[in-house]
Parts: structure tokens; C-alpha cells; sequence
């Protein structure tokens, strides 16, 4: 019998008030017992909307009913045939308005917890399993990746399991990118990230790092060197600025910058040597994940307020509807319609407030969002002693500029075919954020996995 | 692994060391930069290239020992690995078609200065060089400079070797005896270059300034290095490092700097007294 419970078994998580001191993972994941019960409310329809709207088509319906029948490790090898980082994708995957978005149950009450789920026969697998590699027959083909994170990873682990040689290349010195220096401990512990890559170097993929495509090496010479086919899975590049006076104060961040001291260099740890501000009052000005993750960061630095700043409404925001309900638990004050026209600095060059004015909504744009206007005579200060600007990225130039005859658009962005991720270089492919601006996780991993579909399909033909 | 070939102390703070890094050697040029970690879990460090050995597979880099980053990186010697060397990264400095040239060079910012100088002298360019030291005990690469000049003049803070005085007043020495340069180059700490520019704006001299603002990753991510040239805003690790010095705002850049001054102040005591102990108990 199914459950009809018409809400979702609770996710056990930290207390708000405990865990914004603290940069352990936010939830904790269920048991066995909440996941076979959570699962027994999939009804296991007919016309599986869940799973077109999963941008790696998992097979959402077959691996839930493996948990409802406490077969999780049956469940894993259905999540494994579709995704290759499972518990990073139950855990940072926007599932409302994707799989749990389209569920059947949703429509009277809560969707299934799809994504808690999956987290929970990841966790389980990696917990209880002592895998049994089946390495692929080598197929003789060798394969380029350029970028360690999301889609390229994805990539790398898609052809691994073809039987290709595949190498990846990562400019940081630590594998993973978005998922290493972006996303916070607390979100993505960096120990599930590190197993998820150990496993694809157990199906034989290599990874290298501190090695800039398009620096070190270029697109020409990885083929010289005898690969077959790339992948650019380069990511996101450098962060925007307003152009708003005071940008370049002293506590004026990127998002990146915020990010990549505290979780790639772990400034968070009192034995880091990785310097920090420590705020007082800070305002994040952007709606989406990355700047709920810098305000979350800032408030467990330390920080007695900390504000989003976002031009649009609550209903606007960006961001994935759990991390704005954990932001505004752990007591992030959400300033919407308010927009910075201008940084102030103390006699040292210190920001020491912001100034902004109000906004209201008006006629939809181009994007069909309503257009944000500036309300007359509502300016203001706010205070505060840090600003840390999270409004996106501009494509990453060093690719681009060192590689003859690969297109980009007017934004910088690589142009490819949508089926196959195919550039204007024959051979190259590309994915993730290189090819969209700044997305999802899960969209980069679609890419990835696209391309290594049609990287096989162009290869195995020859 | 990065293996130090080879190390030695130029002077009691500045050391020089060559470090095997085959790929980066292959491609570095004057004005690119390394990012380089001592250990897992260092600090990332962003040092210019001071020379390369294309058959050798070789990097060198000179480096002042001033914060707590740099002292851990000293404590490697001949032998022992560095966990991560990255590059070459950044832009090289702009050397073709350049006929007669002056290079700058202050302080440590020498080790960057000389690679540009001898590669202009390599390709037949009239080199003039000016550096500047605050004492004698502080003079470094004066014989390398020497070989690949064609005029010199060395300078000290306190006379104490060389010329008395700042390297500003002989750059403006050189300009007012009749030189016509094509450009002036000059590396150093902020204040120098920004004086520097200072006097060849004066005598409408185009300069190009290499900046070393604070970074994160270097590939064009962080935006930690941004800095304003012309009114815009730059990035050092992809833009630059090499700028039209008339363009730079040189006040934002000094300011910018000292943003972790009181941390790094910290960091380095901790880092002095964790080496000295460490010292003690291997003595």
C-alpha cells in the first residue's frame, strides 16, 4: 500500500541556532526506515513526469521503488546507470522545479522527496558498499577533459565506462570545481566530493591537476598529443561587478573570492592561513544559490547581520527554495526591492555602508520577469563593513583566446549544437558553464553527459 | 612532483630558487607568473618568473621572505618537492619591435625586471637599466643586470652602494641627458612605479608597470586582483599583469594591498614562532 501521507517525510537537520556557528552539513539525511517510508508514497505512475524533467533522465520511479523494498543497493545501480555523482546531486539539485516539480503526489500536497532520497541511497552506497569495479574493456580511443567539475566529470566518468582513456585537466590544484571551491561544506561536505571522484579514478580516469588549458597546454597541443576528441568543461569565469562607485574598497568581495577563500582554501578553520574578513554586518547582493551560500558563509564567519540584497521580490529569487528557507532559519535578513547605487568608505579605504534605493515591479522584460524600477526618493543607507557582489560570471577568456576557430557568442560564451555539445572544431566539445553562463549543477551534468553520448557515436564510428 | 633544484639567498630576505616544472618551462615568457603551494593545505602564492630553461625544464622564481606564506615556502631546501606549481600564467610582457628601452627596477621587483631586460637585449634592443635598493646588504642580480645592459646605473636609498638616491631621479637623469625611449618598464613596489610614472608622463615616455595585487586562483575566477586602469576594471591574472602605467589607478591598488596587513601581521608572527621552535627541535 502506498503511503498517502500528503507531506514529505521530515529531513532531519541541524537547529538553526547551532548550525549557523558551525560548518557542518546543514541536514543529516534520513534512515533507512524515513527513506523506505518516504519512498512508499511514489505511486510509481504510469507516465513517470519526473523523469522527463530530470535533466539526466534518471529512472526516478525504478530506483524509489528498489528503497521501498529496502533494496538500496538495487536503487544505486538504477541511479548509477543515469547520473555519476548521485550524492552531489541529491543534495544541490533544484528538484522543485525539475523532477519533484512535474511528481504526480504534488499536486495535492508535497511532491516525493525525490532528491532526499537519492542523497540517502548515495550516502548508503558509499557507507555499506565495498565496490566491486567492473573496469570497461579498453576500447583504444583516448579523450580530453578540460575542467574537473560538474560536466566534466560527468563526462569523463560517462566514457570511462565505454572503455575510453580519458584524462582530465584541472587548472586548481584540487578536483571538483564548483563543487570544491564553490558550494559550502555545510551544503556539500568536501569528503562526498572526494569519494565521488575517487570512484571515477577507480574506473580509470586520470586526473591532472594544476595543469590551465590554454596556458599550460593548449586545445591544439591535447590533440597533438593524441587525443581524439576534448571536452571543454571549463566552467564559469570572472565574476561581474555593477560598475556602481566604491567597488573596489577594501571589503568588497566577489561571491567567487568570498567562496573560494573559505572552501577551497578553508579560511574557515582557525588554523587556515588563508586570510578572511571578519565582518560585522555584510550584504550579499545577488538572489541566487551562490549568493545564499556566500550569506550563510558570512553568518557562520561570524557576522552579527547579514543581508541578500536583491533588486526583484521573494517570489523572484533565484535561488533553490530550500537554501532561501534555510537562509531565512539561520536569521538572513532578505532586503528585496532594494538595489546598490553606491559603496561607502571610511577614511581608510574600508567600506562602511551601502547605499541603495527601493525598487518596485513593474511590466515584464525580456526574460518575462517583471522589470525592476527605481522608486523615487527612496534612498538609504545600509550598514555595513562588507559588500560581497553575487550578480554572475563572464566566460573565462583563456580558452577562447588561445584557440583558433572555436566560436563563441557576443558574451564570450562557446557556441555548440544542443544535441551533441559539438563546437565549430571538429572534435571539440563543450559543456556546463562555458557554453550557458552560469547555471546548475545538474544542467552541467547533462551537458557532460550529452557529450560523451556523442563523443562515443563520432569515435566508435571511425 | 616540482623538485627545487636548486636555492640559494641572495641577500638575507630574497632567495632564489629553480624548480623542475617541465610544462611551465616549456611555455613561460618575462612577465608571466607561477602560483605555487609549499604544502597541502599552504597558502596559494603567485610569484613572477624570474628565469626558465626550456631544455632543463626549469622555473626559477626569487622570492622576498616577508609573510608567513613565504617563510613556510623556506623552509623546502634542495631536494624536497613543492605540492603545486602552476603556470605560466598571465600575459607576457609586450617585447617586439622595441628598439631602446629603459627597465626600472626596485627593491625584490628586480628578479621580475630582469628576465624582461635580457630578453630585450637577446633581441637586439639598446637596454638601460636603472635599480634601486634600499642599502647594499639588499643589492641583487647586479652582475646579470650589468651583462645585459648597455648603460647601468645602480642605486641605494642610503648611498651605501652605487648612487645615492631613488631610481626616479636617474630615470629622469637618463630622459633629460637625451635619451629617447620607445618605453619605460618598470617593476617594484606600488609607490615606486607609481613615481615613476609620475616623471615619464612628464616627458610624455610610454611605461608599462607590472602589478602583483592579491589572488586567489589565477586563471581569471576569483576577481581578488581587480584593479582600475583607464577608469575600468581589470583583472592582473588574465588582463595584466603588465599595464599602461598612466592608466593605473595606482591609490586604489596601495589601498587594496593592505586590505590583510593586520592578518598577515599575525600569521607571520605565528609562522615565526612555529619555525624557530620547529628550528630548536631539530637542532
Amino acid at each position: 500500500m502506498p503511503n498517502m501521507d500528503p507531506k514529505k517525510t521530515p529531513m532531519p537537520s541541524q537547529e538553526p541556532c547551532i548550525r549557523n556557528h558551525n560548518f557542518d552539513e546543514v541536514a543529516l539525511g534520513y534512515t533507512a526506515e524515513m527513506a523506505v517510508n518516504e519512498a512508499k508514497r511514489c505511486l510509481n505512475c504510469k507516465n513517470k513526469p519526473c523523469v522527463s524533467a530530470c535533466p539526466v533522465c534518471i529512472d526516478i520511479p525504478g530506483f524509489i521503488q528498489h528503497v521501498a523494498n529496502e533494496d538500496f543497493e538495487g536503487a544505486y545501480e538504477v541511479l548509477s546507470r543515469s547520473t555519476s555523482l548521485p550524492a552531489v546531486c541529491g543534495r544541490v539539485c533544484p528538484q522543485e522545479s525539475q523532477c519533484e516539480g512535474k511528481c504526480v503526489r504534488g499536486i495535492k500536497g508535497e511532491s516525493v522527496g525525490i532528491g532526499r532520497l537519492e542523497r540517502f541511497v548515495a550516502d548508503w552506497h558509499r557507507q555499506n558498499t565495498c565496490d566491486v569495479i567492473r573496469l570497461p574493456e579498453p576500447n583504444g580511443h583516448k579523450v580530453a577533459v578540460i575542467g574537473a567539475g560538474p560536466s566534466g566529470l560527468t563526462c569523463a566518468g560517462d566514457l570511462a565506462k565505454m572503455g575510453y582513456d580519458v584524462t582530465v585537466y584541472e587548472a586548481l590544484h584540487v578536483a571538483g570545481g564548483v563543487l570544491s571551491y564553490g558550494i559550502p561544506e555545510f551544503r556539500l561536505p568536501k569528503s562526498i566530493v572526494a569519494s565521488e571522484i575517487e570512484g571515477l579514478k577507480k574506473l580509470g580516469v586520470k586526473i591532472e591537476c594544476n595543469i590551465v588549458i590554454g596556458k599550460t597546454l593548449t586545445v591544439d597541443e591535447l590533440f597533438d598529443m593524441g587525443f581524439e576528441a576534448l571536452f571543454i568543461g571549463s566552467g564559469a569565469g570572472l565574476p561581474r561587478f555593477m560598475g556602481i562607485p566604491g567597488e573596489s574598497l577594501k571589503g568588497v568581495y566577489s561571491a567567487n573570492e568570498y567562496l573560494t577563500r573559505i572552501n577551497l582554501m578553508k579560511a574557515y578553520r582557525p588554523d587556515s592561513t588563508t586570510p578572511i574578513k571578519r565582518s560585522r554586518k555584510v550584504a550579499v547582493v545577488g538572489g541566487g544559490n551562490v549568493a545564499m551560500d556566500a550569506a550563510r558563509c558570512a553568518k557562520r564567519l561570524g557576522a552579527d547581520e547579514v543581508y541578500i540584497v536583491y533588486r526583484r521580490g521573494m517570489q523572484e529569487l533565484p535561488a533553490r527554495h530550500e537554501e532561501v528557507e534555510h537562509a531565512q532559519e539561520e536569521g538572513i535578513i532578505f532586503k528585496t526591492l532594494c538595489n546598490p547605487v553606491e559603496v561607502l568608505g571610511d577614511e581608510n579605504g574600508n567600506v562602511c555602508g551601502m547605499r541603495c534605493v527601493e525598487m518596485t515591479l513593474g511590466e515584464p522584460d525580456a526574460s518575462g520577469r517583471r522589470r525592476p524600477i527605481v522608486k523615487e526618493g527612496s534612498e538609504f543607507v545600509l550598514d555595513v563593513d562588507t559588500m560581497i557582489m553575487s550578480i554572475g560570471t563572464s566566460p573565462n577568456p583563456l580558452i577562447r583566446n588561445t584557440t583558433p576557430g572555436l566560436d563563441t557568442n557576443r558574451h564570450g560564451c562557446i557556441v555548440v549544437e544542443e544535441e551533441t555539445g559539438l563546437t565549430s572544431r571538429e572534435g571539440v566539445y563543450a559543456g556546463g558553464d562555458a557554453v550557458t553562463g552560469a547555471a546548475t549543477v545538474i544542467l552541467a551534468m547533462g551537458a557532460g553527459k550529452t557529450a560523451a553520448q556523442a563523443i562515443h557515436e563520432k569515435l566508435s564510428a571511425k | 612532483m616540482f623538485e627545487i633544484l636548486s636555492k640559494k639567498a641572495l641577500n638575507p630576505t630574497v632567495v632564489r630558487m629553480t624548480i623542475s616544472a617541465p610544462l611551465v618551462a616549456r611555455k613561460a615568457e618575462p612577465g608571466q607568473f607561477i602560483i605555487l603551494r609549499a604544502r597541502d593545505n599552504s597558502e596559494r602564492i603567485p610569484l613572477t618568473v624570474a628565469d626558465y630553461d626550456r631544455e632543463a625544464g626549469s622555473v626559477t622564481i626569487i622570492y622576498q621572505i616577508v609573510g608567513a606564506g613565504t617563510m613556510e615556502l623556506n623552509t623546502l631546501n634542495e631536494g624536497d618537492c613543492l605540492h603545486d606549481f602552476v603556470g605560466p600564467l598571465g600575459t607576457p610582457t609586450h617585447t617586439d619591435g622595441l628598439k631602446k628601452v629603459c627597465i626600472v627596477g626596485g627593491g625584490v621587483g628586480c628578479a621580475i625586471a630582469y628576465p624582461v631586460a635580457k630578453k630585450l637585449h637577446e633581441l637586439g634592443a639598446e637596454v638601460h637599466s636603472v635599480v634601486g635598493f634600499r642599502n647594499k646588504d639588499l643589492v641583487i642580480l647586479e652582475d646579470d643586470f650589468r651583462a645585459v645592459s648597455d648603460e647601468m646605473r645602480l642605486m641605494t636609498d642610503d648611498g651605501s652602494y652605487g648612487e645615492k638616491g631613488l631610481v626616479t631621479a636617474a630615470l629622469e637623469q637618463l630622459i633629460t641627458d637625451g635619451n629617447v625611449y620607445d618605453e619605460v618598464i618598470a617593476i617594484g613596489p606600488l609607490i615606486m612605479m607609481k613615481f615613476v610614472c609620475q616623471v615619464t608622463k612628464k616627458y610624455g615616455v610610454k611605461t608599462i608597470v607590472s602589478m602583483n595585487p592579491v589572488m586567489v586562483d589565477g586563471t581569471g575566477m576569483c576577481g581578488g586582483c581587480r584593479l582600475t586602469v583607464g577608469g575600468e576594471t581589470k583583472f592582473a591574472c588574465v588582463d595584466g599583469p603588465d599595464f599602461d602605467g598612466h592608466l593605473v589607478d595606482f591609490d586604489e591598488a596601495m589601498a587594496r594591498g593592505g586590505m590583510y596587513r593586520e592578518f598577515e601581521a599575525h600569521a607571520r608572527e605565528a609562522a615565526c614562532n612555529l619555525f624557530k621552535k620547529e628550528g630548536e627541535a631539530n637542532a
